[in-house]
């Protein structure tokens, strides 16, 4: 269990990491994107106290801004989904998609006061130019605690290279919802799990108020 | 030693469990995960342990963590890592990585000695990096699979390949366990655990906040993180794992398309096959 620990901080990291990556050149290799995202984001988040202590509209400010053009946030839910996903109109994808965002949003961003002195380094990355889907491996390092591995999986698109799934010290993002979301579905379809996320999220909107 | 507490507590406590069993809220495709067969059992454990929890294991560690100040409480957990080495260096040679295990005996000694019982860590300065080996890995890198999932009453999230690793072999690897006073051992031992517990309290509103069914939310992190720490972080993609002890017939039939998708990653990105 004792990783669960270290979720705290990464979760936070690697939300906000989502989000940093202004004004790359859209050709910019996978690694450097990272890299450079990671750390935009934690000197981000050491320099303002408001997003340190999760300021909700600090944070979704903060990602609205610079984390959609590097996310995929429709792949990602779709792959968490699964098969329901095929069977859902437009609009309960979008619905899906922004439910599933603002949770991931709403609760990671609580845990950004962990960030102290993290520094992010790369592990080797190995690829081929003509790869369009990489896996980038890195690890989060601070002066008390053991290295965090944080891996961030993405896909060349028209727009250039973009995030839809998150490890956090061997755990998978979509793999971890699979289950959850697929149970939901089964139960009572999609739109069960939308109102399921729906309701999750004004709960948790209403504690932070 | 652990394990003969554990079995003089588990069969009351699987009682107890039984007589909660209405508690626990069962979802309409439960068990029909091949990694979790006796999904409903495990939720009954899981809901037991989550009472315990509350009652008593949580409040006892945020009284810990209120009282002892951070650097205190970070010098008792630095303490008890160090007190794993031996098993850290013990496993890695059992998985072949006899330069992982002298560096564990290395951190071992400098950090018990320098580093004041290992209340700090001087040997990372040093460049020995820290591993995270037991015995439940040891037998997954020796091709045993996982087995079921099972949640352990008191003990949490586990499979029956780790809880024999783990609760059945670790102890012997432990210096904790070969204190022969009694009454400091147990001490140590009940410190451990609060310890831990105060460890994991800042994740508590996360997970419940995340998680849409907790008990699949940890399941399914624990059942990842361990399969990664068995491939020290680079586990070969998404390939199922097949053993004598996994149950037979796979996972449910997946969408093709969504299949097609989560296909491993290129080769070009395929993780080195050892450091």
């Amino acid at each position: 269990m004792r990783f669960l620990k270290s979720l705290l901080f990464t979760f936070a990291a690697s939300t906000l990491v989502i989000s940093a990556a202004h004004a790359q050149a859209p050709n910019a290799a996978p690694d450097a994107m990272v890299r450079d995202l990671s750390n935009e984001v934690l000197s981000a988040i050491k320099a303002d106290q408001a997003l340190k202590s999760g300021d909700a509209n600090r944070v979704q400010k903060l990602v609205d801004e610079k984390v959609l053009p590097y996310t995929d946030f429709q792949k990602m839910t779709q792959l968490s989904v699964g098969p329901g996903w095929r069977n859902a109109t437009p609009e309960q994808r979008a619905a899906l998609t922004r439910e599933f965002r603002t949770l991931l949003v709403r609760t990671y961003s609580g845990a950004l006061g962990q960030v102290s002195d993290h520094k992010v380094e790369l592990r080797p990355f190995r690829a081929q130019p003509t790869d369009t889907d990489v896996i980038v491996r890195t690890q989060v390092v601070a002066s008390r605690g053991d290295p965090i591995q944080l891996d961030y999986r993405l896909e060349k698109a028209d727009g250039g290279w973009k995030i839809y799934d998150i490890n956090i010290l061997g755990v998978w993002l979509v793999e971890n919802y699979k289950s959850q979301f697929s149970s939901q579905v089964n139960s009572s379809g999609i739109d069960g799990l939308i109102k399921t996320l729906t309701e999750r999220n004004s709960q948790l909107a209403q504690k932070k108020a | 030693m652990l394990t003969s507490l554990f079995r003089r507590a588990a069969a009351p406590l699987s009682i107890v469990a039984m007589v909660l069993s209405g508690c626990a809220t069962v979802p309409a495709d439960s068990g029909t995960d091949a990694r979790d067969p006796i999904e409903s059992f495990n939720r009954q454990v899981f809901e037991f342990n989550d009472i315990v929890d509350r009652a008593l294991l949580k409040p006892v560690a945020q009284a810990y963590e209120y009282v002892l100040p951070e650097p205190v409480r970070d010098c008792i957990s630095n303490i008890f890592s160090n007190f794993r080495e031996p098993s850290n260096a013990v496993n890695n040679l059992l998985q072949g990585k006899p330069i992982d295990a002298v560096s564990d005996t290395c951190r071992f000694v400098v950090n018990s000695t320098v580093g004041l019982l290992g209340c700090f860590d001087p040997a990372r300065q040093m460049g020995l990096e820290k591993h995270n080996e037991d015995f439940g890995q040891t037998l997954g890198r020796w091709g045993i699979g996982t087995g079921p999932y099972l949640v352990v009453p008191i003990l949490g999230p586990s499979t029956v390949r780790d809880a024999i690793g783990i609760y059945g072999a670790e102890p012997y690897l432990d210096i904790n366990f070969y204190i022969d006073n009694i009454r400091v051992r147990n001490a140590i031992l009940g410190t451990r655990i609060v310890n831990q517990r105060a460890e994991l309290l800042p994740t508590d509103d996360l997970i419940s906040g995340a998680a849409l069914d907790k008990y699949r939310f940890i399941r399914d992190g624990y059942l990842q993180r361990r399969r990664s720490l068995v491939y020290d972080g680079s586990p070969p993609p998404a390939a199922q794992e097949v053993s004598p002890l996994t149950s037979p017939g796979g996972p449910p039939p997946a969408d093709p398309s969504v299949k097609k998708e989560l296909a491993p990653p290129p080769s070009g990105t395929a993780p080195p096959a050892s450091k």
